[in-house]
């Protein structure tokens, strides 16, 4: 059972890994718009419905309803759908979840789980598109993970609902269906704050924040055809971020392509170009590449769209213009 | 203090009354026949109307006659004229609705059943009135005369998309049209007509404003913000929730429905409120005048809850199948508002099957002609693009030096794929 998996898919994971925590922990509970019959309707099927609620929609309202059931030692996952929501939650995960231990003078706690898919590169438009990681790794006391693969989505929720702090997860939309073997012990954590090598390599380092592990990967193939060997390194975890990983695979390599479809202004490719240019100086040999979305809001029509994200050809030509 | 005795607290959770595979049940609506809700004078004190929001303004009866003192007494052509903007309305729909399925466009909503929410709305207020609408309100558009092969251009996203390939499919903005951009964001919208509203007494305009809101987003603080806001100040504006049942796959009840009518939450803000049977186009055109009167009057502001059904799927994504008894649209006690007003018509002898037939016939080739000029300027399925970069514009009103270089990066890289 231990080393066993099964073909799951990043969505599937995501519904597995609620679904085990629920078993697990009566404390868990879940909440968020129409869920019952878009997205958790097995669970529906399984538990109790006290434990699952089908909200109004009222994003700031059900998650200060998450924040005060949490205060109560609930462990309430609070599904914020589209990335663009969290904003109107944002008073309460910002000013209360991620202040009140703090403000407390640690009197509390607030295990909450917010989760949110990014729908970017799917003719959402503006309001519907947004990657806003780097607003809320801007947050102390907010944890915010992003995985990549179903694996990681499984073993990143589970540990943030056992985590005692408020955790942001974002997922892509866009991986919803990718399927890979997924561990199935119900012990089967990701650690947050650590970023995994999903390849080995000694000429660049390619850190992919979030989805744009795919193009990385996809990126890393390429070059490998012309004997460039790129160690693509995925974040995972965006904050509190793993620096060592990170500076430990720049002072291998010497360089540095850092992919991320956050808005390059003040992008979490930002964050991690500003910690490697303070800590990793040394080692680079040649300026830190960030390959990010345009400045500008995303269009609805596809062929603007498409032209704004970090893909596989935009990566490779970073990676070559510091070879 | 001991709590001994006290029994273990417990929840309630809604459950609509019907479910997939159950009989449609509407018996639980209290329905008062047409013509029995009285009018009150458009100057009266919104104290002294609260029982208005647990009745149903109702005009037109089961055999078609407007009867009451809300009768609004239309003249045959009005009522003509109001019948062709609802039938245009849906056979825009249906036309929309079969492109989408057709792959021309990537989404589409419809607001089958709820024409006369819109459309007689359109009518009611002035053209120069502003609207802030939702999704659902293409009807005010339609009504407005605004031009479809516009609304089909954005839906295709084409090179004539009056908003250039930015929004959504149907989520028109007409600065022209006094139709204000639709929010992705539900309920954003409340709060801002009762501001427009305010800046238009401010400046000692004429002007009013006009909402539409779901049922489902009254949940949003933005509604509740906004009815603050346009009580306290006496805003010249009009807050339609509009109450068709559902919210994608959650029953009004999720949103309160079931403890209180949506128009009663004008009471606690102490705000006029109507309830009316959203299917009934004389009981909207009325509600929306008398309400309008009384911001012209500087009465104040009124909410006005329609009572209607959402027929069709939430959008072009949702299968209410899944939800809901397939029958119900069907059940739905207060009828179809298209064939409402036809039956009225039909009654005062000022309309029959024939040119019935004829006005659809004509709206559908009206369709079709709008569709082929839309279409030779490109579908979503097709080769025709806006141009390349134009997201780099409008970020800001001029574009800054870091858009400038990104725009020029991403020029360079167009350039590096194709060559
Ligand atoms: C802030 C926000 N939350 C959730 C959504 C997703 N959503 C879009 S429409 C909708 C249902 C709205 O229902 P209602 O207000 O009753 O309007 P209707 O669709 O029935 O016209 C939901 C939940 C959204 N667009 N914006
Ligand atoms: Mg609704």
């Amino acid at each position: 059972m231990r080393n066993s998996t099964q073909k799951l898919s990043y969505l599937q994971a995501i519904v597995e890994a609620q679904r085990e925590e629920m078993r697990r922990d009566e404390r868990v509970i879940l909440m968020g718009e129409d869920i019952a019959v878009y997205g958790a309707q097995s669970l529906f099927d399984e538990f109790d419905h006290s434990r699952l609620r089908n909200v109004p929609i009222s994003e700031n309202s059900f998650t200060g309803v998450g924040v005060g059931a949490a205060l109560t030692g609930l462990r309430p996952i609070v599904d914020l759908t589209i990335a663009s929501f969290v904003y109107l939650a944002s008073d309460q995960i910002i000013n209360q979840a991620a202040k009140l231990r703090f403000m407390t003078g640690g009197q509390l706690k607030v295990p909450i789980v917010v989760r949110t898919s990014t729908f970017y590169n799917n003719r959402t438009a503006a309001q519907h598109a947004d990657r806003p990681y780097p607003l809320f790794m801007n947050i102390p006391g907010l944890k915010v993970v992003a995985p990549a693969t179903a694996s990681d989505a499984k073993g990143l929720l589970k540990a943030a609902i056992r985590d005692d702090d408020p955790v942001i997860m974002f997922e892509d939309i866009n991986l919803w269906g990718k399927k890979e073997e997924v561990p199935v012990d119900v012990d089967f954590l990701v650690p947050i704050g650590k970023a995994d090598i999903k390849r080995a390599g000694s000429d660049a380092t390619i850190v992919s924040v979030a989805g744009c592990l795919l193009p990385a990967l996809a990126a890393a193939e390429l070059l490998a055809r012309e004997g460039i060997d790129v160690e693509v390194v995925d974040l995972r975890t965006i904050a509190p971020m793993d620096k060592e990983t990170i500076l430990a695979s720049v002072a291998k390599t010497g360089r540095l392509v850092i992919a991320d479809n956050s808005h390059k202004v003040g992008s979490v490719a930002s964050e991690i170009a500003a910690v490697v240019s303070e800590e990793g100086f040394e080692s680079l040999r040649k300026p830190i590449q960030r390959v990010a979305t345009p400045s500008v809001h995303i269009p609805y029509n596809q062929a603007l769209e498409r032209q704004l994200y970090p893909t596989k050809e935009r990566i490779v030509a970073a990676v070559r213009a510091i070879l | 203090m001991s709590r001994r005795n006290s029994r273990p607290l417990s929840l309630h959770i809604p459950e609509p009354p019907s479910r997939p595979g159950d009989e449609a049940d509407f018996s639980h609506f209290e329905i008062p026949a047409a013509g029995v809700v009285a009018r009150p004078d458009t100057a009266v004190a919104a104290s002294e109307i609260r029982d208005m929001v647990h009745t149903l303004v109702r005009v037109l009866d089961d055999d078609g006659r407007a009867v009451g003192p809300w009768d609004p007494k239309l003249d045959a052509d009005t009522l003509r004229q109001a019948l062709r903007a609802m039938m245009l309305t849906r056979a825009f729909d249906e036309r929309m609705y079969r492109q989408q399925r057709q792959g021309k466009t990537s989404f589409y909503m419809k607001c089958t059943g709820e024409e006369a929410v819109a459309c007689a709305a359109a009518m009611a207020i002035d053209s120069d009135d502003m609207c802030f609408p939702t999704y659902r309100q293409q009807g005010l558009l339609v009504t407005r005369g605004y031009s479809m092969v516009d609304m089909m251009c954005q839906i295709y996203s084409n090179e004539r998309d009056p908003l250039k390939g930015r929004q959504l499919p149907i989520m028109y903005s007409s600065k022209a049209a006094g139709f204000f951009s639709i929010s992705g964001n539900l309920g954003t919208q409340v709060p801002q007509a009762v501001g427009w509203a305010m800046a238009s007494a401010y400046s000692e305009d004429t002007r009013i404003a006009a909402a539409w809101t779901g049922e489902g987003a009254t949940a949003e603080g933005d509604f509740h913000y906004a009815m603050t806001f346009a009580t306290v100040y006496r805003a010249p504006v009009i807050i339609n929730v509009v109450n068709n049942q559902w919210a994608i796959s959650s029953y009004s009840g999720i949103a309160g429905g079931d403890e209180a009518t949506f128009a009663a939450r004008a009471i606690g803000y102490g705000m006029a409120g109507l309830r009316v049977d959203g299917n009934d186009f004389l009981a909207v055109y009325a509600a929306t005048r008398w309400a309008a009167e009384r911001a012209r009057t500087n009465q104040g502001p009124t909410l006005i809850e329609h009572f209607t059904y959402r027929a069709e799927g939430h959008s072009t994504s949702d299968d209410p199948a899944r939800y809901r008894p397939s029958e119900e649209a069907k059940r739905w006690p207060l009828g179809d508002p298209i064939e409402r007003l036809k039956q009225h018509l039909v009654a005062i002898g000022e309309w029959d099957d024939e040119r019935h037939a004829a006005l659809g016939k004509e709206l559908v080739e009206q369709g079709k002609a709008a569709g082929r000029e839309a279409e030779s300027y490109g579908t979503l399925s097709g080769e025709n693009v806006v141009q390349a970069d134009s997201m780099f514009e409008d970020v800001f009103k001029e574009v800054p030096w870091h858009l400038v270089e990104q725009r020029d990066q991403a020029e360079a890289e167009r350039q590096a794929w194709h060559k």
